[in-house]
Parts: C-alpha cells; structure tokens; sequence
C-alpha cells in the first residue's frame, strides 16, 4: 500500500552573478526523483555529501520549498497546500535530526521540550500533558522523573531518544530520521537503533531512514535508494542493492566499505581496484556526458537502475 | 571587484535618495527657517521685508518644488548659502573639511597604534598581570564619556600643564607651507586626536583580545604546532592573521564613529572643523549647513561600509566578491 | 625483527578540572615499530586522543601533568623542552587530524601550509622547497599540484584537504606518524582511498603509524596490531588477525557485537549497558568495565587488575574475561 509517494522532485537553488545579480544557473540538489513509502516499512535513502539525501527529507517535512514535483501523502500534494493546509500534516510526519546536542533547546526542560508538538496542536491540561510526556519519557527508556531535567544532564544517546520522544508525541505514522546516530558512539548507537526498531512494530511507523552509513542502512532498511548528485542511481530491495548491485556507483559504494574482516584485506583491495578500473574504463556506459546519470530503469518488480 | 564596487556605488544613490528626503523633510519641520535667526541679529529687518526675502528665495514654494531645486544645486556642488556666515556652504566647508579629515586619520592611527599592540599582549598573555591592567584601562575608557575625558585632558595638558595649545588649528601668524606652520598644526592635533584615540580604543582592544583567545585553540593552530612552528611564528603567522580579520573589517565602520566623536572633540578644543560647525549651526538654526553636513556624514557612512566590504574580501580569501 | 619507533612507558596524562587532576590515560605501555601500523581503539572519553596529543606535548601545558615516559629516538619527550619538541615536531613525528577543513589555515594556500614545515626543519631554497611541495602533492594523489598549490583550504573538497594535511604530516619523511581519526569526516569512497594511500605511505616510508579511531572498520583495513582502550586504559592488545577473530575482554567483545556488520547481519545489535562514566568520575580502582558488564559477579574481577600476556602478543586486562557472556544469547558469529 502506498502510503508516500514522491514525484519527480525537483528543488533547485539560483545562483546569480554578474552586474545585476540575475540568475546565472541553478545547484540542482535534487533533480528529478521518485519513490514510495509503504506503510511500515523503512526506506534508507543512501548517498555521499551533497549528494541530496538530506535536502530530500527537508522538503518532504516542509523545511525546504520545492522547486518543482509531487510530494504525495494520504491523495494530497504537500507542495501544493498554503501553510495553514500544511501543519496539518506536519502532525503526521515528524523528524529525527543528526545531532543530539543541538537539536535540543538547552534551557528547556524535557518536559517543555516533548510537549512543545503536544501545545501547538492540543490543548491538554497540565496534569494531562505531563502524564502524556511522562509515558512517552518512560516508553523511550528514561526515568519518569527525567522530564524536570534539562537537556545537558543526559548523554548523548539518552538526549537521541529524548527527541525521538519529542517526535513520537503526535502519534506520526512517518519519520524522517536524518543520520540519526552518526553522532553518537558504536554502543549508544547500537541502543538507539535497537530503540528504533522497537517502536516501529509498537507504533506502527512508517520510517524514511537518510544515512551515509551503508552498514547501518543495510541494518534497518527493507528498500534503498541511492542517490548520486540530486538523482537516483538505483532502487531495490537490500538484497538485490546489497547482493546483486547493478550500477557501477552502487559497486563501487559498496566496495569502499571497510571490511571486518582483517583475513579479507588483499581481496578487498583487489575488488576495489578492479571496480575502480571499470569505474574509468565503463564511465561513459553509466554517465552522460554531463557526468549525470540516466533515468531510472526497471529490471525487475523491486529493481531499478539508472542506465541508458 | 570593479563590478562589485560599481554596484555598491549604484545601490547607494537610493539610499542617498531616501536620506536627502528624510533630511530635507526634517529641516523644514524644524520651527522657524533661515530667515528666523537674521531678524534677530539684524534690528533693521522688519516683517514686510521678511515676508519679501521669503519670497524671492522661494520659501513660500510647495515643497516638492523647494526640495527638487535643493537636490539640483546640490549635485552641482552648490550646497546653499549660509545665512549666518553670508557666504555659499561650499567655501565654509572647504577649510574644515580638511581640518576634519586630518584629526580623523590621526586618531585613526593613534586609535589602532594603542589598540593593536594592548590587544595583542592581552590575548596572548591572557590572565596574566598585564591583561588584567588592559582590560582594567579598557572598562575605564568604556566607561568615560568621550567630552568628559576630553575636558579634562584640556584642563590638565593645555591649562595647567600648557604642553599643547588650547583652541585651533594652527597658529596664525605663520605662513603657509613652511616647516614651522606644519609642526604647529600636527601640534594641534596632539591632544584632541590623542583624547579621541584613548576613547576609542577600548572597542578594538576587547575584539582583538577575544579574537586571539578563540583562535589560540582552533585546529588550524594545533596543525602548526604539530608541524613544529615556534611560538613566535604560531602567532605572526597563525593566530595574528586570523584575528585582525574582523578588526580590518572594523576599520569602514569606524569612520561613522569618527564623525559622531568630532562633533564633541572639535567643541571642546575649540578646533575648526565640520563637527564643531555642525554644533554652532544647529544652535543657531543655519539649516542649509545642517542639511549640507548631514548629507556629508552620510556619504561618509555608506562609503565606510564600503571601504569595510572592500577590505575584509582583499585580506579574506574566502570572501569573493564578484 | 621490526625495530621499535616509539615506546610508551607508563604514560599518564591528567587535566586539571577546578583544581584537581583528572587521569584520562592511566598507565599506558605501548611500543609503536617501524613500518606498522599500531591502532588504539575506543568509544569517545576513553582516552585514545589525549593519548595521540600527549606524545609531542599538544596539550595547554597550565592545564596537564604529563608522568612516565614517550622515548623517541633514545630522548623521552616528556622532559623535553619546547624548542626541543619543535625539532621533532613535524620532521620525525608527522601528525594528522580528524577534521581537514579547520585543521588548514584559512587564510595560507595549502602549498605554503606544505612549505612551512620545511622552513623550520630543512635549509632548502625557496625554489627547491616548492618542488618538494610539488613532489608530496603529487605523492599525496592531488591531480594538477601546480595549481592547487596556489588553492586556498576552502576551494578544495574534504578528500583533497585531507590529502593535503597528510602531505604536511610527511614533508620530511617522518619516522613516526600520528593518525587521529584520519577518516572519521570522510565519505567511504573518500576513507578507502585515504585507507590506500596511508598504507601505501607507511610502506614506502617504513614510517610506524600510531592510528587514533572509533571505527572497527578502519581499525580492520589498515592496522597491524590494535591496542583497546576503555576508561584510560589498555583493556586488550593483540594483532589484528586475533583481536577480530578470538576477541577476549568482554568490551572489545561488546563492541564487535554493536556494530551492524554487513557480513554477519543481525536483528538486534548488543547494546552495552550504562554509559561511559565522564573522566571526573572514572572508578580508579578494579575493573573499570565491571560497572557495565553487572551480570558477571564480583567475585570474578580481579581487585587490581594488570595487562596479562594470555598467548602470545595477546595482553588482556583483568581475569573476568574467562566468565564473560552476554546475556541476551551470546554472539553470532
């Protein structure tokens, strides 16, 4: 079941220059790309800096405009409603940020800062919200008593799920989780994706999972996307971007991620130079002359690929 | 950056616009007009002929006519004519301009000559006896008001001391061009310069000083170190460089202060430039200089933010301009 | 038999935080050897960089007490004064860092950046220095050296800075280069490549590498032995074939365990319970890791344990391996 579909998504910057600043060009952050979220599922958008993965989430939450494309949820087109239309749907879809220690407003009380969803679009009496914020504190892990405390009292994966609480207050059916643990330490991050997971099966989440961690992705995801300059390059199940990669982007992605295995070193490095070799010798079969990639293919149900 | 310079000086001609308007609006609202002040001073002045002069200059014009013939002469260098002196605005600014601008720069210097080196010693020997006497002079100087300051040093190295003369610009019976009349005028500008500077300084100091603490720590500064640097050069090369960045920038803005801080300086010491003639028009309601020198000021203004913009793209490599 | 670069003998390094020392590396024994690359593994907080930054005295001296001894050369640099630490500084002992972006000066192109080290460690010309900064552009793998020696930091991308920070680290072929988290800012494709060229360097050079990271990845692709660190201390020290496949202290063991591996997939990932206790509060005696492994009984720690060779060129802090399990079912590997 469809739950969000994204259509040709386009969001562009201007850049001017000359004497009267007109517009000389444009930075294509995201340029031209769709895919759909099914209901509980969890769909990791994959991608090395600038490559659009960030900017995508951005404007499915409204935080940036877009430039052009569909952002489909529930039958509306969130690009089309005025703002007043849109907050509606911001209950519905909330979004976990990167950073623990400045997503969260540090002279703010927990409890102030779970309940802040909770006042712009309820209107719960004290002992309500506080009951409410409390439930949510305690199904995130931490003490009840945690919500008179502010923000520099906790670590840095207690605070990761104190917005994850602050997330979850409207009940969303769909998170937007941008690198939600990049900051945090291998052990603490191993917490809050266990966390994740967790209530994803209680709340019945839908979750857009952005990452440049393919471990992490490959963890939590059902479907990849991977972008590559404001474009997709391949979509598919994570076996088939994991097992059978058909894009040499994707290969080579794939190659460069450190191995666990010290045993594998010369294997790896030979993979390595051998993708990389095909990178040059093949770039032209996957690239247009502009270094772009080519629209997306289907090869299979599940399968996409973007060559010519 | 010629581009750039020329689009700055484009995006200046509305914003002048908006400031003769303003200004204009302001002098007419302002009670009484030129004339006002002349009968005063001339007892064979009577209504009737008043009422005449008004007329033949126009005052009794709609506005919108006096306003385009003011902005007329006034890009033509005819800044008006001054009812008090009885002479155009132009000759009357022409000598203290120059007395302005050169008390200007002199503090300019003096200002940064003082600041830099305290700035420096303060952030680099932070906590130590002599940071804690800058800073102690700093709070000091911040908490002075500049005419306050300025009177006293009057009072004690002009009066009581009679190290530096008391009031002009230079002594009068000397002639023009020779050794002597230079020495005599840098000497009248000792100590209003010197007031200034010791006032101004504070501001500087306090950037320079926390500038140089933030940048100590930067990575940039443990790279160096790890590369073997000696303190020395860490500091001239690394730490120093980075820190005047927002001190050069400071320097365009600094001009605005400059003016506001002549008017007090000039008055006190007596000393013939724009700031002090901007005081006595306002007292005696010579309008047409007010409006001329507030025109001034305010090229002067948006030049400086120029002259800063310039300045922090040529020392910043960061910074384009294009 | 490799001959040894650098030995560290008891090293102890305290901050001060309102008027008490804090040690945040407490007795660290550690022998780097020529052509090797020796990583000191951890999560943040347990020491492994005020470790790196100790060994050619990067910490504010008004705020550290250095003990032991970090002999280099047959001089330990503890006792060495300033100016004496310069001389080795950036000539023996290259460094690189984590972040390339501000470890560059902004407002120095990179190829005078290159160039400074030799200012102060060779007597070369103006002339011959520029053609060695040409030389380790290229070596370093920046395509057009000419040109980008004229670059500014800013212009170039995080890949080429970091390129650029490791051509400052070997201008004068050092014999000991110090890597704090080399990778840790770096896209993958970028992190291989860097991978490649410091393994390619430390090979060319015969340079011992000290690498500084949080990454078990890393530590998988480019170490030769590994040292883990947990709480200011060496917890486990072994090759790399050994420390990946019979992992013996239950925190190298719990942190193999936390990372999503894409080998050996998983449901769950362990998760270590508690958090790493802030340097203030660090247990100084016992086993520091006892407090997050409660399921295993007191009685199995040692009361002061000691770093004990348990095969050979295995060293394995305190006793409570031998008892360790999870227990949420135990590895799966």
């Amino acid at each position: 079941m469809t739950f969000l579909r994204v259509n040709q998504l386009k969001v562009h910057y201007p850049v001017r220059g000359g004497f009267f600043r007109k517009v000389i060009g444009h930075v294509k952050a995201v340029d031209g790309i769709s895919f759909e979220l099914k209901k509980g599922e969890t769909y990791g958008l994959v991608g090395e800096s600038g490559c659009g993965k960030t900017t995508t989430g951005r404007t499915i939450i409204g935080l940036v405009k877009a430039t052009a494309g569909e952002i489909l949820f529930d039958g509306k087109d969130l690009t089309k409603l005025s703002r007043r239309e849109f907050v509606q749907y911001r209950k519905d879809i909330q979004m976990i940020f990167q950073d623990p220690y400045s997503s969260l407003n540090p002279r703010k009380r927990v409890l102030d800062i779970v309940a802040e969803p909770l006042r712009n679009f309820e209107k719960l009496s004290p002992q309500e919200e506080k009951r409410k914020v409390q439930g949510l504190i305690e199904k995130v892990g931490l003490h009840s008593d945690s919500v008179y405390k502010y923000p520099h009292e906790f670590s840095g994966g207690q605070r990761q799920r104190i917005g994850i609480a602050r997330a979850l207050t409207l009940n969303p059916k769909l998170i937007i989780a941008d690198e939600p643990v990049s900051a945090l330490d291998v052990s603490v991050q191993a917490q809050v994706l266990n966390f994740m997971k967790d209530i994803q099966k209680e709340f019945q989440l839908t979750y857009l999972f952005i990452s440049h961690d393919l471990g992490i992705i490959r963890h939590m995801c059902d479907r990849i996307g991977i972008m590559y300059r404001g474009q997709f390059v391949e979509e598919g199940t994570k076996d088939e971007i994991f097992h059978d990669p058909k894009h040499i982007y994707t290969k080579r992605l794939l190659a460069s991620i450190p191995n666990a295995d010290p045993l594998r070193r010369q294997e790896q490095q030979k993979l390595r130079q051998q993708i990389e070799k095909d990178y040059e010798q093949l770039y032209s079969r996957y690239f247009d002359a502009e270094g772009r990639v080519y629209p997306l293919k289907r090869i299979s149900e599940t399968h996409s690929v973007a060559i010519p | 950056m010629v581009k750039f310079i020329l689009r700055r000086i484009m995006m200046m001609i509305p914003q002048l616009f908006v400031l003769s308007v303003l200004i204009f609006l302001l002098a007419k609202a302002m009670p009484g007009d030129a004339l006002t002040g002349q009968l005063a001073n001339n007892p064979k002045m009577d209504a009737q002929t008043l009422a005449e002069m008004r007329e033949k200059l126009g005052l009794n014009d709609p506005l919108y006519v006096q306003y385009t013939r003011w902005i007329k002469n006034l890009l033509h260098g005819d800044l008006g004519l001054s009812y008090v002196h009885q002479q155009p605005v132009t000759d009357l600014l022409a000598g203290r301009m120059w007395n302005t601008i050169l008390l200007s720069l002199c503090i300019l210097v003096l200002t940064y000559a003082i600041a830099v080196p305290l700035g420096v010693i303060s952030g680099r020997w932070q906590d130590s006896w002599a940071d804690k006497l800058i800073v102690g002079y700093s709070y000091v100087s911040f908490a002075t008001p500049l005419f306050i300051f300025a009177l006293i040093m009057l009072f004690l190295f002009g009066f009581k001391l009679g190290w530096f003369p008391t009031g002009g610009s230079v002594d009068i019976q000397l002639e023009e061009g020779t050794f002597d009349y230079y020495i005599s005028k840098l000497n009248h500008l000792l100590l209003p310069s010197l007031s200034g500077a010791l006032i101004s300084t504070v501001g500087i100091i306090q950037y320079l000083r926390s500038e140089i603490i933030d940048t100590k720590v930067k990575d940039f500064v443990r790279t160096a170190r790890a590369k073997g640097v000696p303190e020395a050069k860490i500091y001239s090369r690394h730490i120093l460089r980075n820190s005047f960045l927002p001190i050069a920038a400071f320097l365009g803005y600094e001009i605005t202060g400059l003016i506001g801080g002549s008017v007090f300086l000039e008055s006190i010491f007596s000393y013939p430039g724009i700031g002090q003639l901007f005081l006595q028009s306002i007292m005696q309601r010579d309008y047409s200089v007010v409006t001329a020198l507030v025109m001034i000021s305010g090229l002067a203004t948006l030049i400086g933010t120029l002259l800063s913009d310039i300045i922090l793209s040529v020392v910043d490599p960061r910074i384009r301009i294009d | 038999m490799k001959r040894s670069v650098l030995q560290i003998e008891s090293l102890r390094v305290s901050f001060r935080i309102q008027d008490e020392y804090y040690a945040a590396v407490d007795d660290v024994s550690l022998t780097v050897h020529e052509n090797e690359v020796l990583a000191i593994v951890g999560e943040s907080g347990c020491g492994k960089s005020a470790l790196a930054l100790s060994i050619i005295g990067l910490h504010p001296p008004e705020r550290t007490k250095l003990e032991g001894a970090v002999v280099f050369k047959g001089k330990n640099l503890l006792t060495q004064s300033v100016q004496a630490l310069n001389q080795i500084r950036g000539k023996d002992i290259g460094m690189i860092f984590q972040d390339p972006l501000t470890a560059l000066n902004p407002l120095m192109t990179v190829g005078k950046q290159i160039e400074e080290s030799m200012d102060y460690h060779t007597t070369l010309s103006t002339a011959e220095k520029r053609n060695r900064t040409l030389e380790l552009l290229e070596h370093v793998g920046i395509p057009n050296p000419s040109q980008t020696y004229d670059r500014y930091p800013h212009e170039l991308s995080g890949g080429m800075r970091q390129r650029i920070v490791i051509a400052i680290a070997i201008t004068c072929n050092p014999a000991l280069l110090i890597a704090d988290e080399p990778t840790t800012a770096l896209d993958v494709t970028i992190q291989a490549q860097i991978i490649r060229l410091l393994k390619n360097l430390q090979q060319q050079l015969n340079t011992g590498i000290l690498l500084i990271t949080h990454d078990l990845g890393v530590v998988a692709e480019m170490a030769d032995r590994v040292a883990v660190m947990y709480a200011g201390e060496i917890v486990e020290l072994a090759d790399v074939h050994t420390l990946f496949t019979r992992p013996l202290h239950p925190y190298t063991r719990s942190l193999l365990q936390s990372i999503p591996s894409l080998q050996t997939p998983k449901e769950t990932l362990h998760v270590i319970q508690g958090i790493v206790p802030p340097l203030t509060k660090l247990p100084r005696t016992g086993c520091r890791f006892r407090s997050r492994i409660s399921w295993i009984h007191e009685s199995k720690h040692e009361p002061h344990p000691i770093l004990r060779e348990v095969e050979p060129n295995h060293w394995v802090r305190c006793t409570c391996y031998q008892h360790f399990y999870f227990p949420d079912g135990g590895e799966k590997a």
